[in-house]
């Protein structure tokens, strides 16, 4: 059996891919690069089932089809604001995907072994491709569907763990059981025992205990990062749904699923350590879960919070020539990023200098707040990145913070005992006048206390950031 | 408890240290209010504006002082008002405790607990009872006033059909309170603005006041946390080059704003004899700091004088009292803060917490005892300011070195990679075989090209990015499919259920990043 048309199809959609990923890199050329994905996709797809996958054809179809519907269906009605759980939940189709591949793979091997003792003729294109490897490579295969399933199962309880804490269902603290790293270790451990074993024998029990193993560890591993590293932890999961699907990939010998398996799986590194980068925290202490331990007592924070209602902001905002907002979690979760544009519009109306500064971990999701923002129509050249905004705010007249609040923190550059400590942060503070919208006196995700609400020319704007904005705008002219 | 606020005996005084105001919400504190007939006269405030605040107005000061646990003023009490006090009654004002060691001596063996106003410790939480800095706020933005009063000209440069008019020049000396309020209002006039002081880290204030920071080259500056945010003394050689800054630039100058204080010593010598020499007849100074001898050793306390090459030089030491109105609103907040502080059930009970460090550092005599001068605040007022390693300046030579360096760097380490990423393929290679091989090499290029691609994706984009890869990798749905045609139905089954399930990341994925990217627009 040669497929000629099915590898060329292939090529294609390879590089249909790579043009996609790449195109990524603006805002305009990103539209189109879709395209290029949804082409490389449906290329691929339909390769496959008139080529190598054709049997069974209509059933596919109809599944597809049917997956189609309600994909289709969830991603239409979702909230802007409920992408990161979106985007978490589908990895773990991802993940589950890999391990039920990886299962039907060890068991086609176990069928064609029956059958060539027996002398019937196998049945399928994998089974056939199967019956003609060397004994060597049916070990390779057998460690590359190991891998494949121990990736895949960790991601899927990663992702589901992840949707939870990103929907509120569980608890977004960081929570360990007793015995902490210790279990997942061992869980490790087992797994890899289990590879020698089944390695040896080629039997379905340590394959299927391997699997439970790392549901476990998956499970186990997310559960112990707090929310505000979930940025990080979703941008993980990505790029190991890419290296599951490598992983399988090489045990079918399928090289698109390599290349696109391994181009998701490196996207997702880098994208995981730009931001670890961004927080000044090292890959391992991410993944461990937790801040670090501090070295000593943090400063004491010294002076009060000062409130001030709707129309001291509006006073100010009305006399202020320049004015930066600062986007958080807070936003999102208020639902308030229609009410900030609007807020937007009107200064800008009266000719007013308003920008936005995002800070790389804003939000639960990497680039949450630009997304946000350009729901509401907030024109996206005038939502800049801390590193371009920074040194801007000492000639700002009024900078509002909505909803964030570690990523404004100045004990990270003040307070060496701090645990946030040397994070790179908004330097809102050097502004002449700080308004912090925030529900109430509460700490950030980090659970540290912010010497900002503190300062002098900081004034506490409290409630509901959309209720606050909306008694704001009218009092805007 | 009664709170009353007597006539300030002091000649000129015009303040007073209750307004309606700020009795109304000590009433609210649960206190009965006394005020001695006429004491707000002065300061624009008729009794019967107390009586309607429900202010018991009393007719004479022997009275009130009878009358009144807790007596509020704003200057030291004189002799007279220091023989009324009597045991346990409180008495907060003004008092100027260094140097008036008797009259506090007596007040403490009389067992009257005396706040002194000037005490209270510079620390944020104790920012609403500074009634130093809300007394030298109005002394800054007064003393332009006063200058611009005697000062000829215009403050702001005007090109009129009568002929142009240059804009006047202000050097403020001293960036404290008073300072910044002075720069303030003379740049609000229009003035060109200068400032000086000897704390580098305020230049980021006086600059954002609108004024210009006269910067001196000198290395050993002041690290002002370690006195409580005051100026320390300067060595002799740091005073010769400010005076030689000073120097030339007193011809330009047409308006001098003195407010350099140190506390508890004599006022430094900024402006001496020669400057005012060297300036321009009708130039004008107003010296702040009169009352501890001036800045400038002409100036005379409490006068004005003009000097024979017409400068006037401005000596008062009543800024605040001359906008009593004013000054009385903010002291008699600063007052109602104190009280406020001292009432902590809002009970109309005081209780003189001697633990609470603003109470303890403000209190110079309690229960029968001085207890001047506090012991240092717990915390200290202001965060100390990091060390900072100046940058070199480097050579255009160093500067070549080091990015030499810096590219020799790279070489070596993308070298180092290299020649080891080549090592593990070659000893992969020497073991697996070469249908592996090829799917190996496959791999390790797509990573690499991933990495290449996804290092230019703008930060923005990030999350299409990952809702892209998300549906991107339901590639996996091709090994499903691949699978649909076996021979088990255990096989075809879990096969099935990978199609449907990367089906929905497939749609859902891809349309998600049409929805994000749709709404990205240039404005």
């Amino acid at each position: 059996m040669d497929f000629g048309f099915t590898t060329a199809a292939y090529v294609v959609a390879a590089v249909l891919f790579i043009l996609s990923l790449g195109g990524l890199s603006g805002q305009e050329s990103a539209k189109r690069a879709v395209w290029y994905g949804i082409a490389g996709m449906a290329l691929a797809v339909f390769a496959t089932l008139i080529g190598p996958g054709s049997g069974l054809w209509l059933a596919s179809l109809v599944l597809l089809g049917g997956g189609g519907i309600i994909g289709y269906q969830l991603a239409s009605k979702v909230e802007m604001t409920q992408m990161p759980e979106l985007v978490a939940g589908m990895h773990a189709m991802v993940g589950l995907a890999a391990v039920f591949v990886g299962f039907n793979a060890d068991w086609t091997i176990g069928l064609v072994d029956a059958a060539q003792t027996s002398g019937e003729p196998v049945v399928g294109y994998f089974a056939e491709l199967v019956a003609k490897k060397t004994q060597v490579e049916i070990n390779i295969l057998r460690v590359e569907l190991f891998l494949g399933i121990f990736i895949g199962a960790i991601t899927f309880t990663g992702s589901v763990v992840a949707y939870g804490k990103l929907s509120g269902r569980l608890t977004s603290a960081a929570e360990k059981l007793p015995g902490g790293h210790m279990l997942n270790a061992a869980a490790a451990g087992l797994s890899l025992l289990c590879l020698i074993w089944y390695f040896n024998t080629g039997g379905f029990f340590p394959l299927f205990l391997m699997t439970l193993a790392a549901l476990f560890i998956g499970y186990h591993l997310i559960m112990g990062i707090g929310g505000a590293d979930m940025p990080v932890v979703v941008s993980m999961l990505n790029s190991y749904s890419g290296w599951a699907a490598a992983a399988i990939g090489f045990s079918l010998g399928n090289d698109l699923l390599i290349v696109v398996g391994a181009l998701v799986g490196s996207s997702g590194a880098i994208l995981s350590y730009i931001m670890c980068k961004a927080m000044n925290r090292s890959f391992v202490s991410v993944i461990l879960g937790g801040f670090g331990g501090t070295s000593g007592p943090a400063m004491e924070v010294e002076g009060e919070q000062v409130s001030i209602d709707a129309d001291g902001v509006a006073t100010a905002l009305n006399e202020a020539d320049s004015v930066i907002i600062v986007p958080g979690y807070g936003m999102a979760v208020a639902q308030a990023q229609n009410a900030v544009s609007e807020l937007v519009k009107k200064l800008r109306a009266q000719g007013k200098e308003v920008r936005f500064a995002i800070h790389p971990v804003a939000g639960r999701l990497p680039g949450h707040m630009n997304v946000l923002l350009a729901e509401a129509k907030v024109p996206y050249d005038i939502v800049l990145e801390m590193d371009e905004i920074n040194e801007d705010f000492p000639s700002t007249d009024v900078a509002i913070v909505i909803g964030s609040n570690d990523i404004v923190n100045p004990a990270a550059q003040d307070d060496p005992n701090s645990p946030i400590a040397g994070m790179p942060v908004l330097e809102v503070w050097k502004a002449k006048q700080v308004f912090v919208s925030k529900r109430g006196q509460g700490t950030g995700y980090s659970g540290i206390e912010n010497p900002l609400f503190f300062k002098d020319n900081t004034r506490m704007f409290y409630g509901d950031a959309k209720a606050s904005l909306d008694t704001l705008l009218p009092k805007i002219d | 408890m009664k709170i009353g606020a007597p006539k300030e005996t002091y000649t000129g005084e015009n303040r007073v240290a209750m307004t309606p105001d700020s009795a109304q919400q000590i009433q609210k504190l649960g206190h009965d209010c006394l005020i001695e007939t006429g004491a707000g006269l002065n300061a624009g405030f008729t009794d019967d504006a107390y009586k309607e605040a429900g202010v018991e107005v009393v007719k004479t000061a022997a009275a009130l002082w009878k009358a009144a646990d807790v007596v509020v003023k704003v200057r030291q009490p004189d002799a007279s008002e220091s023989k009324r006090l009597r045991e346990g009654q409180t008495l907060i004002s003004f008092f100027n405790p260094a140097a008036n060691e008797k009259a506090m001596a007596d007040a403490a063996k009389k067992g009257a607990n005396v706040i002194a106003m000037e005490m209270v410790p510079r620390i944020s939480r104790a920012q609403k009872m500074d009634a130093l800095s809300s007394m030298a706020n109005i002394a800054g933005y007064r003393a332009v006033i006063e200058a611009g009063n005697n000062f000829g000209r215009f403050f702001t440069g005007q090109v009129t059909a009568a002929g142009k008019v240059p804009p006047a020049k202000v050097l403020v000396i001293g960036a404290g309170v008073a300072g910044l309020a002075a720069i303030g209002t003379a740049t609000s006039l229009g003035a060109i603005t200068y400032a000086f002081d000897v704390r580098p880290e305020v230049s980021e204030q006086i600059e954002s006041m609108g004024a210009e920071f006269v910067f001196l080259d000198f290395e050993d500056t002041q690290d002002s946390s370690a006195s409580g945010g005051y100026a320390a003394p300067s060595s002799p050689e740091f005073r010769e080059k400010q005076l030689e800054k000073f120097r030339e630039m007193a011809p330009e100058i047409d308006i001098v704003i003195c407010t350099a204080l140190i506390p508890n010593r004599e006022a430094p010598e900024l402006w001496t004899e020669d400057m005012v020499k060297a300036m321009k007849p009708g130039s004008v100074i107003v010296d702040l700091a009169a009352e501890k001898g001036g800045n400038c050793k002409l100036t005379v306390m409490d006068e004005k004088i003009v000097t024979d090459n017409d400068v006037t030089i401005i000596g008062y030491t009543d800024f605040p009292s001359r906008m009593a109105a004013q000054a009385s609103t903010l002291y008699g907040n600063n007052i109602r803060h104190m009280l406020t502080d001292l009432t902590p059930e809002k009970d109309g009970q005081i209780v003189h917490n001697m633990e609470d460090d603003v109470i303890r550092g403000a209190t110079v005599t309690y229960d029968k005892e001085v207890t001047y001068p506090p012991p240092p605040p717990k915390v200290s007022a202001i965060a100390a300011a990091p060390k900072k390693e100046p940058a070199k300046e480097l050579t255009p030579e160093e500067k070549k070195a080091q990015e030499v360096a810096a590219f020799a760097k790279e070489t070596r380490l993308q070298v180092t990679l290299i020649t080891v990423g080549a090592v593990l393929l070659l000893s992969v290679g020497l073991v697996a075989p070469a249908s592996f091989m090829q799917h190996f090499i496959v791999f390790v290029l797509s990573v690499f090209v991933g990495f290449q691609v996804i290092w230019n994706v703008s930060h923005a984009l990030h999350t299409p990015l990952m809702a892209v890869t998300n549906a991107i990798s339901s590639i996996i749905i091709l090994g499903a499919l691949l699978q649909m045609g076996s021979g088990s139905i255990l096989v075809i089954l879990l096969a099935g259920i990978s199609v449907f399930m990367t089906g929905i990341n497939i749609f859902g994925g891809f349309l998600v990043t049409r929805r994000m990217l749709a709404m990205f627009q240039k404005s």
